[in-house]
């Protein structure tokens, strides 16, 4: 291996996730593809439920810096440098969206199931 | 730019990108740009390689999936894996035992026989090596990867039986060792009292740990409230804490803020684990130092095969310990061509941990694979190795250097190399390890 490369990335992903990493690729990939479609099957944004999205959205943030500080045996408070509240920044931000998009696609689905 | 220029800059990319992938792993990073994989090179060679550890597997599946056809014979007596870069966070109560031991053959490259025997003598002169049981086995190419021995002999009245026992640590030995010193450490941080820290005179690997284990220990005592009642101690061998200059520094101001006792060129000499006192040897004289707690590492030296073998260094500094004697830049043997040493038995300075050894192993591979083609081989190695230095439980400072001393980070400007960060030690407990296990599968 002489450059950065995806695949390397992938073996070090695969020994650290497990099987979960799949779980997670397919969560991603899936909730994407859901939240896309679902945008363009609804032509807009409803903000009642984007709102509602955001607020599950930041608990997702809280969760992840909660799993982030559990399995690396530490937490955000041992913060020492900017490059620490990067990574606070980073896992709360990936928590946050992600859960919020989730739960977006997942409320839009679902409502138009029951409207439907 | 010169072809030579070119490689080494491949290669820089190359030893950067270990450290880069294990924090961007950690921190969840993105993909950056693709390689190709290299064409096979058909040869009948029989390669073997002494060792099964971390710079033994690695060049196993290197070897393994650049060559065809070639007969490739990997020789170690130990059938279990230790994850040592864990032994510390294991003797720091961190990781359990299980997080550091693994079985070699869950990391063997499909196509390559392992042989699960102690070597017994090293033959460069008639190209083999022989097995304790009398095999001999006739290579073209020999990549020694043996790694060093732990010479607790050399410390008059030192029993390992005891160690966890007593106040007496040591994180070295082995993972059973590394959770027996813990339950040893955690006891004295309840307690308080003389913890003795020191590490030895001669090469060792990791030779940050013992500094790491120092700052737990005093991490521990804060946190449980018994930092008044405890006294400190780092004895060093020489007249720095840290082969690197600038390190050596942070460090002793580290240890100043922390109210650590520095004492310099002080060599564990013997132990009395019964009465609780470690001898030391001094410019003066023999030094007594009680202790409650003491973490022993001692002297490091090249396996007896090798030691007795012609493969060492024949004079200098390395001689005694039986170190190889290579090119400390492509890590061929200095008189046996066909000949390479890679990770803790290479006589090279600095190194000894597996950032080494994910530095080292690809450039004795080029350099093998060239000669096979005839071509040479331009890869170079320059000394780089990492260590994550633990500070305190939650962060480390990410030191990165090579031969000349220079510390060489790989995120500058954004990982700080002497600031204790969070990052580091994200890093050092999140990603390394699957990084390290990827380096053995030859995928990292």
């Amino acid at each position: 291996m002489k450059e950065l490369d995806p695949l390397v990335f992938l073996a070090v992903f695969q020994e650290m996730l497990g099987p979960l990493l799949w779980v997670m690729l397919l969560l991603i990939v899936g909730g994407t593809v859901a939240f896309v479609a679902l945008l363009l099957k609804e032509r807009r944004i409803d903000s009642k439920r984007l709102v509602r999205a955001e607020l599950a959205g930041l608990l997702g943030g809280v969760l992840a810096l909660i799993l982030m500080a559990k399995v690396s045996s530490s937490g955000f408070t041992d913060a020492g440098g900017p490059a620490d509240w990067f990574l606070i920044a980073l896992v709360f931000g990936l928590g946050l969206a992600g859960t919020a998009i989730l739960i977006y696609t997942w409320a839009g689905w679902r409502g138009r199931r029951l409207a439907g | 730019m010169t072809k030579a220029h070119e490689t080494e800059r491949r290669f820089t990319l190359d030893r950067r990108s270990f450290i880069k992938f294990a924090t961007l792993a950690g921190a969840g990073g993105v993909l950056p740009a693709s390689a190709s994989a290299a064409a096979r090179v058909k040869t009948p060679a029989r390669i073997v390689i002494a060792g099964a550890g971390a710079a033994g597997l690695a060049a196993a599946s290197q070897l393994a999936a650049r060559l065809d056809g070639a007969k490739i014979t990997l020789i170690d007596a130990r059938k279990a894996h230790f994850y040592q870069p864990g032994f510390t966070l294991v003797a720091s109560g961190i990781k359990p035992e299980s997080y550091v031991v693994t079985a070699t053959r869950d990391y063997l490259p499909a196509g390559v026989e392992l042989v699960e025997e102690r070597i017994a003598e090293f033959d460069p002169e008639g190209n083999k090596v022989v097995t304790e049981s009398g095999t001999a086995h006739v290579y073209d190419f020999l990549v020694v990867a043996t790694g060093l021995t732990l010479d607790y002999a050399a410390i008059p009245g030192m029993d390992t039986e005891l160690i966890g026992s007593n106040g007496l640590g040591s994180i070295y030995h082995s993972p059973a060792k590394a959770a027996a010193t813990w339950q040893a450490m955690s006891e004295f941080a309840d307690r308080g009292g003389v913890g003795v820290f020191l590490r030895p005179n001669t090469e060792m690997k990791c030779a940050g740990a013992p500094l790491k284990y120092t700052f737990v220990t005093e991490d521990y005592l804060q946190r449980r409230g018994n930092r008044g009642k405890a006294e400190i101690v780092y004895n060093a061998n020489n007249k720095s804490l840290f082969s690197v200059p600038i390190v050596h520094e942070k460090v002793r101001m580290l240890f100043e803020q922390r109210g650590v006792k520095i004492n310099y060129e002080r060599v564990l000499a013997a132990i009395d684990p019964g009465r609780k006192i470690a001898t030391f040897d001094t410019p003066t004289g023999p030094v007594e130092q009680p202790y409650d707690f003491i973490n022993v590492i001692p002297p490091m030296r090249a396996p007896d095969a090798v030691r007795n073998s012609p493969l060492r260094w024949q004079e200098g500094a390395w001689a005694a310990d039986g170190w190889i004697e290579v090119d400390k830049h492509n890590l061929r043997h200095a008189r046996f061509a066909n000949v390479f040493a890679v990770g803790d038995v290479a006589g090279v300075p600095k190194g000894k941990t597996a950032a080494s050894v994910k530095w080292q192993v690809p450039v004795a591979v080029d350099h093998l694979l060239a000669q096979i083609e005839g071509k040479e081989s331009m890869a170079r190695y320059d000394g780089y190795t990492s260590c994550p230095l633990i500070t305190r439980l939650g962060q480390a400072m990410l030191v990165e250097f090579d031969y000349k001393n220079n510390l060489t980070p790989s995120f500058p400007g954004v990982i700080a190399p002497l600031e204790e960060l969070w990052i580091s030690w994200v890093m050092k407990t999140m990603a390394l390890k699957p990084t390290y296990i990827s380096m053995l599968r030859g995928r990292a």
